[in-house]
């Protein structure tokens, strides 16, 4: 038969119950639209935690100094003031190592002009912008001069700027930080919330040796809080661990009986966790809608049962007169894809509007892809196929006689 | 062509064991033929007229079409038959409700694989001869019983089949109307060589065929002309 007088036949059928074919359709539209807009929030949910990792950086550890223990009680990581400069220039050593940012923070109150604002200080080396994947928007960065000669520099978060100094370029300008007065070098480009929810742009960096012996103080020279150390690659991570353990509990003096005086942390371990489980997320979301999609193809069955039933006559003319099993079989497989075809175009169309409605008032990303379309559209066909099958085939297979006597 | 058009030879059909519908049939029909099958209700005449048309199939015994036994086709090839080689005029019409005239005379010609271009140009051929012209959009519901018949009857014919089967085509109609349709009837059967097999229980109606076979229980009880 040919695809036009299909389609012709399709549409007036469709047309002749218009009332049960839209209702029919309405299952495809809900199963459809839940699919695509499951989809476009578990995506955009699954691009925010990328967003966050990309952030924060890849490849990265963290190097905690260890715990005190005073009479009993033991305090948390980083109370023990043990990792220094020098650890953190070894560290940078091992072949696996890209870059290292020790790091000597604290939170100050900065002031310029009538503006004040308290924020985290931290200190460090040029080499940070390496380790956490960061850029200078405006102004530049500090130098490993400025690290060795101690200047007052900074580098500002975009939050920071917007709090003390609101419009206006505040490159080339002083600020004072616990009073006393430090030049802005350059402005960070912004780099959003991290995973725990912290504004990553709120801070602002200076020189470590700035930040030790001028601004904070420590106990001993050249001490550390952290050193933040990216590897060379995914692949190197595990033996880049192993060699900044060894290689610590050697500097340290460490022997086999004692336990380590500092922790090495996988950060991407844990990032990898959070996409890990927002995939899960996004999966479970479209497992959970496809049943809709179920349902809608079984509304489709059981209208297609019916409608065959209630034109078994209908069909016995047309084997009279010549319609090969082949015929009926297409008719009637062409009307159910016809009723989920038109379902899932609606479907798709509200699944969008409703994703976007739904980021608009709760605030969450969503985004709709074109493979989920065609995926939804795909699978709907599908169902069409699936479900039209059977009742299809049963119409196919009447004998004429009795299609033709049927009241 | 050489032999006959229709060939039954020792026919049976059984709906349940030890009750036959037709027993036995013997006969044949030559092309250009115009024969009544006659009977009672209950007489297995319309089961016969169901398997001469391949609607149905024979339990026992041998349907010869054109010299091909139809025992050996399949479903496709029997409806191919049907499409190519057989018209068919019931007592309900059996025009499809929701389709225009037009596309109901054409549904044969779909099934066929002809195109919509030529579909309706035979079909307006079709509708002009059968004194319809103007009515093709309308539904078979629009029109009247004896209008419905001949509509039927252009659908029958627009395949160009050597054979009409017609089941108590004047049964829904009045006798006025049905004179009419026998007119077209004699007019294909002579004008145009088409064969007609004709079903009825009314004896006046049969008349108009040429020859008769009379179906009692099951059994041809005579044939003959009339």
């Amino acid at each position: 038969m040919i695809i036009g007088a299909l389609l012709g036949e399709g549409w007036a059928a469709m047309r002749a119950n218009r009332l049960r074919t839209s209702l029919t359709m309405l299952g495809m539209v809900f199963g459809v639209g839940a699919v695509i807009m499951m989809l476009a929030i578990g995506q955009g949910a699954q691009l925010m935690v990328n967003e966050s990792i990309a952030s924060m950086g890849s490849n990265l550890f963290i190097v905690l100094s260890g715990s005190t223990t005073a009479g009993g009680l033991r305090q948390g990581s980083g109370t023990v003031p043990t990792l220094t400069l020098d650890d953190a220039q070894a560290i940078s050593e091992l072949p696996e190592i890209a870059a290292v940012a020790p790091t000597f923070s604290n939170t100050a109150q900065l002031i310029y002009a009538a503006s004040n604002w308290s924020t985290l200080v931290s200190g460090t080396t040029p080499a940070f912008l390496d380790v956490r994947e960061w850029t200078v928007s405006s102004g530049e960065a500090f130098s490993d001069s400025d690290v060795r000669s101690a200047t007052r520099v900074l580098l500002m978060g975009q939050t920071v700027v917007r709090n003390l100094f609101g419009d206006e370029n505040p490159v080339g300008k002083m600020v004072r930080v616990k009073n006393s007065p430090f030049l802005v070098l350059g402005v960070l480009a912004p780099k959003g919330q991290s995973l725990d929810g912290r504004d990553q742009d709120d801070t602002v960096f200076i020189p470590i040796t700035t930040a030790q012996r001028q601004l904070f103080g420590t106990e001993f020279p050249g001490m550390v809080r952290f050193i933040m150390v990216k590897a060379k690659s995914a692949e190197v991570m595990d033996r880049a661990e192993q060699g900044i353990n060894e290689l610590l509990r050697a500097r340290h003096r460490i022997n086999e009986r004692q336990e380590d005086d500092f922790t090495v942390r996988n950060l991407t371990a844990v990032t990898q966790a959070a996409a890990g489980t927002t995939k899960a997320m996004a999966t479970m979301l479209g497992a959970i809608a496809s049943v809709s999609l179920l349902v809608g193809g079984i509304g489709i069955m059981n209208i297609m049962l019916v409608s065959v039933t209630e034109r078994t006559r209908e069909i016995g003319i047309r084997m009279a007169i010549g319609a090969r099993q082949r015929d009926i079989l297409l008719q009637f497989l062409f009307e159910a894809v016809m009723i989920s075809l038109a379902g899932s175009l609606i479907g798709v169309m509200l699944g969008i509007a409703s994703a976007y409605f739904f980021s608009h008032f709760n605030d969450a990303l969503v985004v709709v892809t074109l493979s989920s379309v065609v995926l939804a559209f795909g699978v709907a066909v599908a169902v069409g196929v699936f479900f039209g099958f059977y009742p299809a085939r049963k119409a196919a297979n009447l004998k004429p006689i009795e299609a033709l006597r049927f009241q | 062509m050489e032999g006959p058009l229709i060939s039954v030879s020792g026919l049976s059909k059984y709906y349940l064991e030890n009750m036959p519908v037709l027993k036995d049939i013997n006969f044949s029909i030559d092309s250009g033929e115009f024969v009544a099958i006659m009977g009672h209700s209950g007489s297995g005449k319309s089961t016969l007229m169901n398997i001469l048309g391949c609607l149905d199939t024979p339990t026992g015994g041998h349907y010869y079409l054109e010299g091909r036994d139809t025992a050996a086709l399949n479903a496709d090839e029997l409806a191919l038959l049907r499409n190519r080689l057989i018209g068919f005029v019931f007592q309900g019409f059996n025009l499809l409700p929701r389709s225009s005239i037009l596309d109901n005379i054409g549904l044969p010609l779909l099934y066929a694989g002809k195109s919509k271009a030529e579909r309706r140009e035979k079909a307006l051929l079709m509708l002009d001869r059968i004194g319809l012209a103007g009515f093709g959009e309308r539904k078979p519901n629009q029109l009247s019983g004896g209008q419905q018949q001949r509509v039927a009857i252009a659908r029958a014919l627009v395949t160009d089949p050597k054979l009409i089967l017609a089941d108590e085509p004047t049964g829904n109609l009045d006798t006025q109307t049905g004179e009419d349709i026998m007119k077209i009837f004699h007019v294909l059967n002579e004008d145009h060589n088409i064969t007609i097999i004709l079903v009825t229980h009314e004896a006046d109606i049969a008349a108009h065929a040429k020859r008769l076979i009379r179906v009692v229980d099951g059994r041809i009880a005579s044939d003959q002309p009339s």
